[in-house]
């Protein structure tokens, strides 16, 4: 079973489609006994970084997302739930990240040239780091497809945890990766075929 | 490089899409949710629904109609028509839409934007805009293109954007349905004062109308169209063809 947390912040209703059209078996949830018993997680989010780090913790499932983690259990971050997983964000002030992933998230617009337009939103390619095998994530799709984006905040200095780019004047972090942690910056669950086959490969990991 | 997108977009009244549809491998042609898994499977970037129901049966059966587009389709969904309240960002967004584009609604409350700007985020807000030349200056249009509310459009446009509309929709009424391609001239007037992604519709005959949006007016970043993709006159997989060719990325 895979467990979607369910934190009080954004809408599931897609991710929850998608998932049933992979044929995996999910419950949105924020009990800790749920989770604890999922074989796989999944961390969603929308909106800024310090409001969904704080919903996190106050209903105390940052101690279970990590706890679940450490143990080995596959989890998968989207989108904000991508960038909670690194150590910190700077969208309106400074805010801790779960730190499973080393790396911070800042805004995008000061790094791309001024003629690019932000948010990063649309479809853009993905480019997997040459000096590196391709993450069992991307076992289903191929270098050069493109996934849907929308963010103003990115993940920056993931260094070797980056498993995926995209190219926005430079490279843009859009996937990151840690033993058995994951996260993409886009969304699978928007991004047709190419998003279905990353989340199919993710319900295998 | 971010891909230029192609959006089709479906008019629905009363749960059934009204404009002319004809495709001869659909069996119902005109249901919006067959219609959307073509469209989608053929490459369609995203879909905009536009509800030109008016009573509240029908737009129960198009929330419903919706609901099940979304549980197959897992392209970005964008729905129009009838947005007046916060509280209808809130129907349809609970159903599967991504974005929600707002016209009339925000001519008449133009705090429509900031309210649901703040709530759901820039990135969901469209402000769509039908304007028309009157007296040597854009002006938006209301109701369907019928009403001239006396706005000037680049003035109405570059206000919305700053009270959060995340991305706009210019739908000029001198070119749509002419299908002598896109209105270049209004479109580079709106490009030049807004720094969110624009979307071109209104006018697009053939192919090489949407090759020359792109190519003329880079920042640019979609071309929206409707009944000829409905009626197969431009074919999305062959027009993001001839769209490569010319250098132009797209999601192939």
């Amino acid at each position: 079973m895979l467990a979607v947390v369910d934190y009080g912040v954004g809408n599931l209703f897609s991710l929850t489609c998608s998932l049933r059209a992979i044929g995996a078996e999910a419950v949105v949830t924020g009990d800790e006994g749920v989770l604890a018993r999922a074989d796989r997680v999944i961390l969603p989010g929308v909106g800024a970084f310090g409001d969904a780090a704080e919903a996190l913790r106050a209903s105390g499932l940052d101690r279970v997302v990590l706890r679940e983690a450490k143990a080995g259990k596959p989890l998968l971050g989207i989108c904000l739930g991508m960038q909670l997983l690194l150590d910190y964000g700077t969208e309106y002030g400074r805010h801790q990240g779960l730190g499973l992933i080393p790396g911070a998230v800042r805004a995008i617009r000061p790094v791309v040239p001024p003629a690019y337009k932000v948010p990063h939103m649309g479809w853009n390619a993905l480019h997997f780091p040459k000096d590196r095998p391709v993450s069992p994530l991307f076992r289903y799709i191929q270098e050069g497809d493109c996934v849907y984006f929308v963010h103003s905040y990115a993940g920056m200095d993931c260094g070797e945890h980056t498993i995926a780019a995209a190219e926005y004047g430079p490279e843009l972090t859009a996937a990151v990766a840690r033993d058995n942690v994951y996260g993409v910056q886009f969304h699978p669950e928007k991004s047709g075929p190419v998003g279905l086959n990353i989340l199919k490969a993710f319900c295998e990991l | 490089m971010i891909a230029k997108r192609i959006i089709p977009c479906l008019d629905v009244r009363n749960g059934r899409v009204v404009k002319g549809v004809n495709f001869q491998e659909l069996a119902d042609v005109d249901s919006p949710v067959e219609l959307a898994k073509f469209y989608s499977g053929c490459g369609a970037d995203e879909l905009v629904f536009y509800d030109i129901t008016a009573s509240a049966e029908g737009r129960a059966l198009f929330t419903d109609i919706l609901r099940k587009t979304a549980e197959c389709v897992f392209i970005p969904l964008t729905v129009g028509g009838g947005i007046r309240t916060v509280d209808d960002f809130d129907r349809v967004l609970k159903c599967g839409a991504d974005k929600v584009s707002v016209n009339s609604g925000a001519v008449m409350d133009p705090s429509l934007i900031s309210r649901a700007a703040k709530r759901y985020g820039d990135q969901c807000v469209v402000l769509s805009v039908d304007a028309k030349r009157v007296d040597g200056q854009f002006r938006v249009f209301a109701k369907g293109g019928r009403e001239d509310t006396g706005l000037d459009a680049i003035t109405w446009i570059k206000s919305g954007v700053k009270n959060g509309a995340g991305e706009i929709v210019l739908n000029s009424i001198d070119t749509d349905g002419v299908k002598d391609g896109f209105d270049l001239e209004m479109l580079s007037a709106v490009c030049d004062v807004v720094d969110v992604p624009v979307i071109a519709s209104g006018g697009a005959g053939c192919v090489e109308h949407f090759v020359t949006l792109f190519e003329t007016l880079p920042k640019v970043d979609a071309g929206l169209a409707a009944s000829i993709f409905h009626f197969g006159e431009v074919s999305i997989p062959e027009l993001k063809r001839a769209l490569g060719e010319k250098g132009i990325p797209t999601r192939l």
